[in-house]
């Protein structure tokens, strides 16, 4: 074992010192609750804040602009550029609008996503938690309407412990309201990807809005209030899944905000640190300043090593190299690294970082296969669409002169903004003729089936099989639906059935 | 118990509950506080659903709740709600005749909506889910009607059935033949009327003496050709469709015992709508005639 190992096994066990049991020595009065420590994060400067402010401002700035985002589809349909349209059913993403039955996009995004917090979390950790996820954005908005009301955590700490004045209560009232009303607006936005965002305004103003919109407008306004303004890291340590799930799914080769104790320890002030150095002692570079601890928000000591408690969000990085400026020492004794580089380090071997490994390769070829098929299979949709049922029973219906029937019902859509005429083509048999349920034939033989624009129609048709060999159990036939002006054609394939053997 | 809890653990100096699996203890961690009171309002919210609803058992009945709330009553209350709905649609079919309805858009859709369920109610048991038939209970899919399949024949045949002892019910049914013919003239009549609808015959097979008896016994009700007689709902015998089957124990079984199906009435046991919707249903499953 190497000197520094030992210092450092030493610095570990001091760096955790063993708090007391709680409830002092008799340990069998354990509190039935930990009331919440509250945390007073400190303002930080540097590139990881300014990163995050940056992700803020995108972020929310999409969340609330885009409602009102435009986008012309003509006289039919909705011109909202991104909208939900519960009643008819539809999903408008600039370009794309999908139907119900193209959930699966749905299916294909919750992919992507999951997979690409995969990614995110082998690559850096848990930096979704510290730069994007929603309860991060508003808890971080939340603590800057904090310090610009009640100040920042000296002067928020003081006031707090001194008698409360008027001008406590009002800094208190202005910043709840200011809480509220981002709250609020919050709820509100929601809404508007529900309904025409501009008209929906106006009611809500006017107070002719549906309920459910000021119902759920009420209900993210209380639930952010209450996650971003009162919860916050609670959120994270207690309420969020994530970060047992990301614990089970990293390893070793991940980036997480480390204390180089390698470098770090032993830590001292410094002063202590000129005199130890004066001497040829060797000392650490960590000053326990506790300015990492203090703008932490969730209120933990990153010098305990990597916990559950951090949200990867950098500001103790920030700090720390404040410190470090100040002090004329090397930056990043906080940094994006990991245990495994320092033990490299401290075994004299040269830090590496391994952003392409097994892992990643898999989780990004995955997104590029899934994200692959999703824009393939959006660019080359058609417009119009056409899916068969089988009826079950009876499966063939034999006639009076022998031929044999299997009835259908198919749904016919159309995705133009007019309306379409259609006509329907089975093939696989050897002569067919083609009943349409309720519809009354044409002069010329053509049975033609108009949609409306943007609907969808069901008929039933039934197809019969006049050939005198009956076909066997059963076979492959091919539905084709040809829309009779454009001629585009959509098909499908499904089976006739006849008796097995007779 | 209180030795236990002593133990304490070494790495986070947090006392464990004592309970130890393979060396590994649980640290006794309090609960966050809002959880806590969260998990305490669960349980005044659930004593004040005690109150409000209708929860305790007791002999012979059960707490009635402030507000005397009742599921049933809310059945109940939601069933009328949804007749209330439907009621002027099925004032138009009550009044509609079963031609008007399937002249009109709306009401077709209602009906066949309406039809669906009834038939799945009533018209299942026997005649299967989507109308298939099964031995001896008519598939309703194919186009052959032993009493007229046009949309007032069905409507006809449902309102008062076959051989129902209804006075407006079809009537006429096949007797049976074993004290009046022979075992070798139901033979040969059997052979003769399966070759009728082309089916195979033994070789050697008298099928002129078959003619003879099936002119003598069989032709007042089937006709000289065998082609059926929907006025007594005997069956066409040339075509492809037996409603008991075609091969010749089928047949001459028939022939010894005679064969009358019931179809039961519905006027009455069901509503004025619902035959109405019932015949444009099955009228729908593409055997109806024009
Ligand atoms: S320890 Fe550092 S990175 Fe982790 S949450 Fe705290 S400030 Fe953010
Ligand atoms: S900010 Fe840096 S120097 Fe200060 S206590 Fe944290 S790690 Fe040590």
């Amino acid at each position: 074992m190497t000197q520094l190992e030992e210092l450092v096994r030493q610095s570990e066990v001091k760096a955790a010192p063993p708090p007391a049991p709680p409830g002092g020595d008799d340990i069998d009065e354990i509190p039935l609750y930990a009331a919440r420590r509250k945390i007073y994060p400190q303002s930080v400067q540097g590139t990881f804040r300014r990163i995050k402010w940056i992700v803020l401002l995108v972020t929310l700035g999409i969340y609330y602009i885009l409602p009102f985002v435009r986008w012309d589809r003509g006289p039919n349909a909705p011109s909202q550029a991104v909208l939900i349209d519960f009643p008819n059913r539809r999903f408008y993403f600039f370009f794309i609008e999908l139907w119900p039955q193209e959930v699966y996009y749905l299916t294909g995004l919750l992919i992507l996503a999951a997979i690409g917090l995969f990614l995110m979390n082998a690559l850096a950790g848990r930096v979704w938690c510290g730069y994007l996820c929603p309860q991060t954005v508003w808890t971080d908005l939340y603590m800057a309407i904090e310090r610009f009301t009640e100040g920042d955590r000296r002067e928020h700490m003081k006031r707090e412990s001194q008698p409360w004045t008027v001008e406590t209560y009002a800094r208190k009232g202005a910043k709840h309201f200011l809480w509220l009303m981002v709250a609020w607006w919050t709820g509100g936005a929601w809404v508007l990807y529900f309904a025409d965002a501009p008209t929906l305004v106006k009611d809500l103003a006017t107070g002719n809005a549906p309920f459910v919109a000021y119902a759920w407008i009420g209900i993210l306004t209380v639930t952010t209030y209450t996650l971003a303004g009162h919860m916050r890291e609670q959120v994270c340590l207690y309420m969020c899944p994530w970060p047992r799930i990301q614990a089970a799914l990293t390893d070793e080769y991940a980036l997480n905000v480390t204390y180089r104790y390698d470098r770090g320890e032993p830590r001292m002030s410094a002063k202590k640190a000129e005199q130890l150095k004066a001497q040829g002692e060797r000392v650490g570079d960590c000053v326990d300043c506790l300015q990492c601890v203090h703008v932490c928000p969730t209120g933990i000591d990153i010098r305990q090593g990597s916990q559950l408690g951090c949200i990867q969000c950098g500001l103790c990085i920030d700090a720390c190299n404040t410190i470090m400026a100040k002090l004329g020492r090397p930056r990043n004794l906080i940094a994006y690294d990991t245990d495994l580089n320092i033990k490299e380090r401290l075994e004299g071997r040269p830090s590496t970082y391994k952003p392409i490994r097994w892992r990643t390769a898999l989780y990004a070829a995955i997104i590029a296969v899934a994200g692959g098929i999703m824009i393939y299979t959006l660019a080359t949709r058609g417009s119009e669409g056409i899916s068969v049922i089988h009826d079950r029973n009876p499966m063939f219906v034999r006639l009076s002169d022998g031929s044999l029937r299997n009835g259908y019902t198919i749904r016919i859509v159309n995705k133009q903004l007019k309306s379409r005429d259609f006509v329907i083509a089975v093939d696989g048999l050897p002569s067919t003729l083609i009943d349409f349920v309720g519809l009354p034939p044409r002069a010329d033989g053509r049975q033609l089936v108009a949609v409306g624009p943007d609907q969808t129609k069901e008929v039933r048709i039934l197809v019969t099989d006049y050939s005198n060999t009956p076909p066997a159990a059963s076979t492959s036939v091919l539905f084709s639906l040809i829309d009779v002006n454009s001629g585009e054609v959509a098909q499908v394939r499904d089976h006739f059935f006849g008796p097995e053997g007779k | 118990m209180a030795e236990e809890h002593k133990q304490i653990d070494a790495l986070t100096g947090t006392a464990t509950t004592g309970h130890e699996w393979d060396g590994l203890r649980e640290l006794n961690t309090p609960l966050p506080r809002w959880w806590l009171w969260t998990f305490y309002l669960t349980i005044i919210w659930s004593i004040g659903y005690w109150v409000v609803y209708p929860a305790w058992p007791l002999v012979t009945n059960a707490t009635q709740g402030l507000f005397g709330y009742h599921s049933r009553a809310a059945v109940v209350e939601d069933i009328n709600a949804l007749h209330a709905m439907r009621g002027p649609m099925m004032q138009q079919l009550a009044t509609a005749s079963t031609a008007e309805i399937a002249a009109s858009p709306q009401l077709i859709d209602f009906a066949r909506a309406q039809g669906r369920v009834a038939f799945a109610d009533n018209c299942a048991p026997c005649h299967g889910a989507g109308g298939g038939g099964a031995k001896g209970y008519p598939n309703l899919n194919d186009d052959d009607w032993l009493w007229g399949g046009k949309l007032a024949d069905i409507e006809q045949t449902i309102r008062y059935g076959v051989r129902s002892g209804n006075d407006k019910g079809h009537q006429g049914n096949m007797p049976p033949f074993k004290d009046v013919l022979k075992p070798a003239e139901m033979s040969s009549v059997a052979d003769y009327v399966r070759s009728l609808s082309g089916l195979s015959t033994e070789a050697g097979v008298d099928l002129k003496a078959g003619q003879k008896v099936f002119a003598d016994n069989c032709a007042v009700c089937h006709g000289d050709a065998g082609k059926g007689n929907r006025e007594v709902g005997a069956p066409n015998l040339t075509d492809k469709i037996w409603l008991y089957g075609s091969d010749k124990a089928t047949i001459v079984q028939g022939l010894q015992q005679g064969r009358g199906g019931v179809m039961p009435v519905w006027e009455g046991r069901l509503s004025e709508p619902a035959i109405k919707a019932l015949a444009v249903y099955v009228y729908g499953f593409g055997g109806g005639e024009k």
